[in-house]
Parts: structure tokens; sequence; C-alpha cells
């Protein structure tokens, strides 16, 4: 049956326009898949990873392949896309676009698995660098910034919320139709500027804004404590230091948790002696 | 606290720690979000945001990179927000006692994650031959599961908290005996010194991005005096 079905050039459903274009998907589909893809680390674990998620997002697409829902090469390809997969959350959406339209244009299931080994670790890597460890602090200390400069909450909620979504959403939408456009070329399409050089760019802007951030954060937070000021910025750059040289195990939030029980414990002590 | 206050934030933290992981990641759940959010909820969105603001230099430092063990911040920031919002953010040791709760129930809310990725794990292997089949029933189901014990996982943990910490918070704040300038000043000191660690870790690696940030903290100082 599945050879049968290889022999097929194109999927009956997806249609052709041109040897290189892109066959269509239908709207209703691509919108079923863009939600799902907000989903696809619901059912994440220690095993498949985001694979189970993965067969979830592609799920709609399958349902054109020959023999519709509930045939033979529609539950094939969703078994093989449900197996064991890793990547970025929001980057998983090239993957999941590439692996739909090689699925439709009835690529050799042994390539589609050989691909879909090779996306995990650029997808992995790259994502986590662009998005972890660049977009979301930058983000998030630009709403400490203006914090620091005296926004309300509704302003800071609508800057952090309204700036990092589009940077969120956009990604998943340019993910899902880059990798929809090029399937199994999707590679070089991921060599673009943005992806190669975004993560040093955002980096630097984010250690700017967070030059600016810190101490005006700290300025308006401290508020009755404000005529200490000066040596707590003081003791900041110096416990900011150690931290920075902690190990690996030795969270900076554990430390804090230490240091805010021992001041708890330290005022209800004074309150006894006091009395 | 208000039996209706403490339902309608279970749910709104139940809401927020799915936003953590499962759905959508819209960082609703970030500290600076969520604690606001619980704030505003019990009538006090600036003593929310406060909150927000020094959780959120402390949870700088954890990345929610893939299979890493990290602290749930979402149901943590609304008890946090929650919590200071109750009591406002002049009370003596309330930003203090607020943290520490806080940081507590995200410390937890990190460990109930890996419990539930454990239990998406078991799930998966009981329906291994289904899903080997390519039955939709299983993949489709496996993932709303998991989105329905995440959901349960983020509202138990904030009734939990909000029912713990709360009465402790009352008990502590009638007793506290530091100086409240002192107080706060401490509170977020440690804040800002995580996230001062926690940023250089993040940038030193990057050429050039050291003297951004020196020269951010030159013109963040000079803007601080002048405020």
């Amino acid at each position: 049956m599945t050879a049968q079905r290889r022999t097929t050039p194109t999927a009956p459903q997806a249609s052709h326009a041109a040897p290189h274009s892109p066959p269509t998907l239908p709207v209703i589909i691509r919108v079923q898949i863009a939600i799902r893809l907000f989903m696809i680390q619901s059912a994440w674990n220690y095993e498949l990873l985001l694979g189970n998620g993965v067969g979830f997002c592609i799920e709609p697409a399958l349902r054109r392949l020959p023999g519709g829902k509930g045939g033979v090469a529609y539950r094939e390809a969703l078994a093989r896309e449900s197996q064991y997969f890793n990547a970025h959350p929001y980057l998983a959406a090239v993957a999941v676009g590439a692996l739909a339209r090689a699925e439709l244009d009835g690529a050799q299931p042994a390539r589609i698995e050989r691909f879909r080994t090779a996306l995990c670790g650029p997808l992995g890597s790259v994502g986590d660098r662009l998005v972890w460890a660049g977009w979301l602090p930058f983000c998030s200390l630009l709403a400490l910034a203006a914090y620091g400069l005296g926004a309300g909450p509704v302003a800071v909620l609508l800057l952090f919320l309204g700036l990092y979504n589009a940077g969120h959403v956009g990604l998943r939408a340019w993910g899902l139709s880059v990798g929809w456009r090029n399937g199994m070329r999707v590679a070089s399409a991921l060599a673009v500027p943005v992806l190669r050089e975004g993560p040093a760019h955002l980096a630097r802007a984010a250690a700017l804004v967070a030059g600016i951030a810190l101490p005006l954060a700290l300025g308006r937070a401290i508020g009755p404590g404000r005529a200490v000021l000066g040596g707590v910025v003081l003791i900041v750059a110096l416990m900011g230091t150690l931290a920075a040289r902690l190990p690996a195990w030795l969270q900076g939030w554990r430390l804090a948790l230490g240091v805010l029980a021992i001041w708890i414990a330290y005022s209800l002590a004074t309150y006894t002696v006091v009395r | 606290m208000p039996d209706l206050h403490l339902v309608s934030l279970t749910a709104v933290g139940a809401v927020l720690g799915l936003d953590a992981v499962s759905f959508p990641q819209a960082m609703l759940s970030r500290p600076i979000v969520a604690s606001t959010i619980g704030g505003a909820m019990v009538g006090d969105p600036v003593a929310g945001l406060l909150a927000g603001a020094a959780l959120e230099l402390v949870a700088l430092e954890t990345l929610p990179v893939g299979a890493s063990r990290y602290p749930e911040w979402g149901s943590a920031s609304i008890v946090g927000g929650a919590l200071l919002g109750s009591y406002g953010e002049t009370a003596p040791g309330g930003l203090s006692v607020t943290l520490f709760a806080a940081i507590a129930t995200a410390w937890i809310g990190g460990w109930t994650m890996v419990q539930m990725r454990g239990l998406n794990g078991l799930m998966a292997r009981r329906f291994r031959v289904a899903i080997n089949a390519g039955s939709s029933t299983a993949v489709v189901g496996l993932q709303f599961a998991g989105l329905l014990a995440d959901l349960l996982r983020g509202g138990l943990l904030t009734l939990t908290a909000l029912l713990v910490f709360e009465p402790l918070m009352h008990a502590t704040l009638g007793v506290w005996g530091a100086s409240p300038r002192y107080s706060r000043a401490v509170s977020i000191g440690v804040a800002a010194s995580v996230a001062s660690g926690a940023v250089w870790k993040l940038f030193r690696g990057t050429a050039g991005a050291r003297w951004y940030l020196l020269c951010g903290l030159a013109l963040g100082l000079v803007v601080m005096t002048f405020l």
C-alpha cells in the first residue's frame, strides 16, 4: 500500500501550480496547524520530548493523504511524525511545515526520517539562542526599564506582552510558512541573517538595556529604602559579581531564597528581643 | 483572603501555569505580568507590579531551555502579586515575605512540572502501541491529557500556596521587627544581585556585549540619580 502511494508523484489533493512552487494547503488546515503549534509542548515528556506534539500539529495536513483520515498512508505518516523529536517550541513550526510538505509530496519514509532527525539540532540551538537567551531577556529588561522610568502596570504589561508576542507569533508564522514553502530543502532557508546573526545582535542590545534597566528598576522598587540606595548599589555590584561565579547547581534564586529566609528569621528575632 | 479571590486566583493561576510550557507560551507567566495580574485581582495592581518587577529580576537567571529544570514562575507570581496586593506595598516586611513565598512556590512549581512530565511519559508509554499504529485518537488524546494535567497542576499549586502562605504572611507581618526601610532594601538588593549575576552570565560570551552593558550601566546610573 505504501509502495503504491510512493509511485504517485504528487498527493492527489495537494494541487501543484508549477514544478517548483509549493502545493496549496487550504487556509482552514493552515489555521488548524497554526493553532495546534501553540500547544506543541502540552504532552512534553523525557522520552518523546516534542515528538507527539509534532504529530499532533501535522495531523490536519495528513488528512489530505490518499485514503484520507484513517487511511494506511495517514496512519503510517502520523506514526512516523509522532516519534522522538527535539527543537525549540517556536522554531518547531519550521519542522512542522517542512515535514507536512514532505509527507504530502510523497517523499520516501526513510528520507523523511533522516530529514526529521537532521532538523532537531539546528532548530533547538538556534531557537534557544535567539529566543530564550536573546528575545525574552531583551523584552523582559525593556519592561523593567519602563518600570524603572515610572511606567504604570498597564503600560508595562502592554509593552512587554505586545513586543514579545510580536516576535513570538511572527516567528511561528514565518517558520510554518518557510517550512511548507521549502519542504525538505528548508536548510537553505534557515541560513537567513536573522537566525545566523540575530542572537549576537540581540545579546548586545539586551546587554545595553540591562545596563540601563537594572539601576532604574532598583531605584524605583527600593521605595522608602532610597536613603540607602548608594550602599545597596555597591552591594548589588559586589553580590552580582559573586553570583556570576556561582557553580551551576547553586543558582541565584536558591541563594535569594536562603537570604530572604535568614532576613525573615532575623526580623522575627528582633521583634522578640525588643518585646 | 475572601473565598471569591481564592477561587478566581486559583483559576488564573491554573491558566498562567499552563502558559509556562503547555499553551500558548505567550509569556503571560512571566513574573512581571503574572504578579501584576495577581495584584490587580485583589485591588492593588501597583503592589503587584512591584512584586512582579522584583521577581522578574530573579527570573532573569532561569531560561526555560528544553529539558532543563527550572522554577515555574507563572502560578508563583500570581501568588506573589496577590499576597503583596492584599497587604499593600508599604506593609513593613511585606515585600520580603512575598518574595520568599513566591520563590518557594516557584521552586515547588518546578518540581511539579518534572513530575507532570514523568506522568506524560507514563501515558506516552501506555499509548505507545496505538501511537506507533498511527492512531489519531492516541496522538491527540495524549496532547490534550497533558494540557489538562498541566492546568490542574497550576491550579492546585496556586490554591495550596495561597492557603499556606496567606496565613503565614499575616502572622509574620504581625510580629515584624526589622526596619521597613532596610527590609525593602534587602529584598530588592537580593533580587537585583541575582539579576546582575544572570545578566553577566548571559551576555559575557557575546563579542562586545560587555561594553554595551557598561555603557548602559553608566547611562542608567546617571538617569537614576535624576529620577
